[in-house]
C-alpha cells in the first residue's frame, strides 16, 4: 500500500478539514434555527406556524394557488391560472412523482445497509462494515459492482422477453406507491378505488415474474416461475379477502379515508381485527418472496428461482424491486391497519408524514426481524395453510365484520364502549377460530410433542450467543 | 370529449388496443400472443379511465391483466408443445370469416342503437363522482338476484374443480 492511501496517515490528514467541515455545518444549522426563531417570533407565521412545517397543507395551498382561488394574487394573474387548469394538474404530478421516485431511490440506498446489518446483528455477525463509515456505503459499492458486470444472455434464451422482465417488474414496484396517504391532503392519487388499485397493482408483477422465469431457458428459473405464479394466485385470495374486510368495516375504500377513519374514531384496525392484520400480513410476505415464503427463489433448492440466469444490474433490479416492494408493503400495514399518520393526537404536534415514516419502519423492521429468525416453509405447507387455513378464517372474519360493521351504522352510545366491544369479541373470535381450525386440520400438540431446538440448547443458546457479540 | 387531453389519450390508446390486438394475431410465438393480449386488456382499461369508469378500468386490470392471463400462461406451460411455431393454423379462413362477420355484427348494433348521449348541463346534471358505491348499491339492490346466481355459479365450478382434481384416498 502506497503511503498517500494509508487508512491512518489518511485520517490524520484529513481531520483538520472533517473539523472544519462539522463546525461549519453546525454553524448553518444554528442560524436556520435562528431564523426559524424569528420567523415564529415576528408573528408573521401566525395562524400558520404549525402549517408552515406541513407538507400536506403547503401541497394544497399550491394547487389553490396554481387553481387561481387564493384571494392575494392579481387579478390577471387569476385570469390566467382560471384558463390553464392543467397547470396544478401537471405541476403536482411532477411535485409527486418527483417525491415518491426520490423517497424510493433513497429507501432503496439505506434500507439494503439496514437490513443486512439488522440480520446480520440478529445471526450474531457483524453484516457490512468496511465500506464508509460503519459501512454506510455497502449499497452504493454493490449498485457500481453490479453495473460493471456483464449481462450475460442464456443460449436459447427469447431475448425479447428476457430483456423485459427487470422492467416491468419495476413499474408495479412504483406506481403501489401512489394511493399511500403520507399526511392529510398528501396523498398522490386520492382515488375512491384505492384498494382495489392495489390489488390490481400487485397481480401485475406475477406475468413479469414469469415472462422472466420462462424465458430464461433454465429448468431451475422455470421452476421458480412456476412456484412464484402458484403462490401469487393462491395468496391474492387471503390479501383480497382482508383488504375487504377493512373496506367493509370502514366503508369506503379510499386509502385516506380509511386513515381518517381511523384517526376519527381514535383506534388501530388492526387492534379490531388482529385476525386481518395477520393475514395481511403474511398474504404480503408470500407476494413479497420473502421469508418465511422465499419458495421462488429458494437458494437451497433452486439455486436462485426465476432470476437465476440474470447477472449485473439486471438482477440488481429484481433485488432493488424486492426490498422496494417490502417497504410499500409497510407502508399499507401502517396506512391501513396501524392508523396511517395519526397517533391518537400527536399529529398534531409532530408532522404527520413524520409519524407515519415512523410506522413504515417500524412495520419494516419486523419484516426483517422475520427475515433473519424464520426457516422457510415447503411448497405444499405454503399451499395448503393459504386454501385450507387462512381463506377460510378470513371468510368467517369477513362475516363477522359485516354484522359489526351494520351495528356500528346503527350505534348511539359511546363510541368506546362499541369498539371496546369489538376488540373483545374479535380477540376472542381470532384465538378460539386460529385454535379450533388448526385442531379441526388435525393439529395435535399432545400426540406430537413441539421439537426444541436442539442445535441452540446443544452449543450453548442465547448465553453463548451474547459471549460471541462481546469477544 | 372536450379537452383536449382526452382526446389524445383516446386515440393513443385505442391504438394500442387495437395495435395489440392485431399482434395476438400475427404472433408466431404463443406467449408473445399472451403478452400482445395482456397490452390490449391495458389499453381498454386506459378507455375506461378516460370514460371516469374508474372501478371498471381496475376491475379490468386486476380481472383481464392479472388473473386471466396468468390463466393463459398456465393453460401454455402445461400444454405440450404450446410454445411451437404456431405461424400456420387450419382454422385461419373459418375463424377470419366468423370474427369478421362478428365484428360487422357489433357495428351495426352500435351504429343502429340510439344510445342517450349527454352534454353539458344535462351531463353535469346526472354525474355521481362514487361509481364504486353506485355500483356496489346496484349490485345488492337491483341485480341481486343476477349477482347471486353469478356466485352460486362461481362456487359451483370451484367445488367442480376441487372435486374432477381430488385423489381418491380410499384406494
Amino acid at each position: 500500500m502506497s503511503a498517500a492511501l494509508d487508512p491512518i496517515r489518511l485520517r490524520a490528514k484529513l481531520a483538520p478539514r472533517a473539523l472544519a467541515g462539522g463546525a461549519l455545518a453546525l454553524v448553518v444549522f444554528a442560524a436556520l434555527n435562528v431564523a426559524i426563531a424569528a420567523l415564529v417570533v415576528s408573528g408573521a407565521l401566525d395562524d400558520q406556524w404549525y402549517d408552515f412545517r406541513d407538507l400536506g397543507l403547503g401541497v394544497q395551498q399550491l394547487r389553490e394557488w396554481l387553481d387561481g382561488r387564493t384571494a392575494d394574487q392579481p387579478g390577471w394573474l387569476t385570469d390566467v391560472l382560471r384558463s390553464t387548469t392543467w397547470l396544478s394538474y401537471i405541476v403536482t404530478a411532477l411535485l409527486g412523482a418527483t417525491g415518491i421516485l426520490s423517497f424510493v431511490g433513497g429507501v432503496l440506498l439505506v434500507l439494503i445497509w439496514v437490513e443486512r446489518r439488522l440480520i446480520g446483528r440478529i445471526q450474531v455477525r457483524r453484516g457490512p462494515n468496511r465500506v464508509g463509515p460503519f459501512g454506510l456505503l455497502q449499497p452504493i459499492a454493490d449498485a457500481i459492482k453490479l453495473i460493471q458486470k456483464e449481462t450475460l444472455i442464456p443460449v436459447g434464451a427469447d431475448r425479447f422477453m428476457f430483456f423485459l422482465p427487470p422492467v416491468l417488474v419495476f413499474i408495479p414496484g412504483l406506481l403501489v406507491w401512489a394511493p399511500i396517504p403520507w399526511a392529510p391532503h398528501m396523498t398522490y392519487l386520492d382515488t375512491n378505488v384505492g384498494v382495489l388499485y392495489l390489488v390490481a397493482i400487485g397481480s401485475l408483477a406475477t406475468l413479469a415474474i414469469f415472462m422472466a422465469g420462462w424465458s430464461s431457458n433454465n429448468h431451475y428459473a422455470l421452476l421458480g416461475a412456476m412456484r412464484t405464479v402458484a403462490m401469487m394466485i393462491s395468496y391474492e385470495i387471503p390479501l383480497a379477502l382482508s383488504l375487504l374486510t377493512v373496506v367493509v368495516l370502514t366503508g369506503t375504500a379510499q386509502l385516506s379515508a380509511i386513515v381518517e377513519w381511523q384517526s376519527v374514531h381514535n383506534v388501530w384496525i388492526g387492534m379490531l381485527l388482529p385476525l386481518t392484520l395477520f393475514t395481511f400480513f403474511f398474504s404480503s410476505t408470500a407476494e413479497l418472496n420473502r421469508t418465511p415464503n422465499d419458495i421462488a427463489e429458494a437458494e437451497s433448492e433452486i439455486v436462485a428461482g426465476f432470476h437465476t440466469e440474470y447477472s449485473g444490474m439486471k438482477f440488481g433490479l429484481f433485488y432493488a424491486v424486492e426490498l422496494g416492494n417490502a417497504v410499500a408493503v409497510s407502508a399499507l400495514v401502517a396506512a391501513l391497519f396501524l392508523g396511517g399518520w395519526s397517533l391518537f393526537g400527536l399529529q398534531e404536534w409532530v408532522p404527520p408524514y413524520l409519524v407515519f415514516a415512523a410506522k413504515v419502519g417500524a412495520v419494516y423492521f419486523v419484516l426483517v426481524w422475520l427475515r433473519g429468525t424464520l426457516p422457510r416453509f415447503r411448497l405444499d405447507q405454503l399451499m395448503a395453510f393459504a386454501w385450507k387455513y387462512l381463506i377460510p378464517l378470513a371468510l368467517v372474519q369477513l362475516a363477522l365484520v359485516a354484522v359489526e360493521a351494520a351495528l356500528l351504522r346503527r350505534w348511539e352510545g359511546e363510541g368506546v364502549v362499541a369498539f371496546g366491544g369489538f376488540i373483545l369479541v374479535n380477540g376472542l373470535f381470532t384465538v378460539v377460530a386460529v385454535r379450533g381450525w388448526a385442531r379441526f386440520l388435525g393439529y395435535a400438540p399432545e400426540r406430537e410433542p413441539l421439537l426444541r431446538p436442539m442445535l441452540t440448547t446443544g452449543v450453548g443458546g442465547i448465553e453463548a450467543a451474547d459471549r460471541m457479540r462481546t469477544r | 370529449m372536450e379537452s383536449t387531453g382526452v382526446i389524445i389519450g383516446f386515440w393513443a390508446l385505442a391504438g394500442l388496443t387495437v395495435g395489440s390486438a392485431a399482434l395476438v394475431f400475427v404472433a408466431r410465438n404463443l406467449l408473445h400472443a399472451v403478452l400482445a393480449l395482456v397490452l390490449s386488456f391495458m389499453g381498454m382499461a386506459g378507455l375506461f379511465l378516460t370514460l371516469s369508469a374508474d372501478f371498471i378500468a381496475m376491475a379490468q386490470i386486476l380481472i383481464y391483466a392479472g388473473a386471466i392471463s396468468v390463466l393463459l400462461v398456465f393453460a401454455v406451460m402445461l400444454t405440450p408443445l404450446a410454445s411451437r411455431d404456431n405461424g400456420n393454423s387450419l382454422f385461419a379462413l373459418p375463424g377470419l370469416a366468423i370474427g369478421g362477420a362478428f365484428a360487422l355484427l357489433l357495428m351495426f348494433i352500435a351504429v343502429d342503437v340510439d344510445w342517450p348521449e349527454l352534454r353539458g348541463a344535462a351531463l353535469a346534471e346526472r354525474a355521481f363522482d362514487d361509481t364504486i358505491a353506485a355500483i356496489g348499491r346496484s349490485l345488492i339492490d337491483r341485480y341481486a338476484f343476477a349477482f347471486q346466481l353469478a356466485s352460486a355459479l362461481l362456487l359451483v365450478a370451484l367445488i367442480g374443480a376441487i372435486a374432477l382434481v381430488r385423489e381418491d384416498s380410499e384406494r
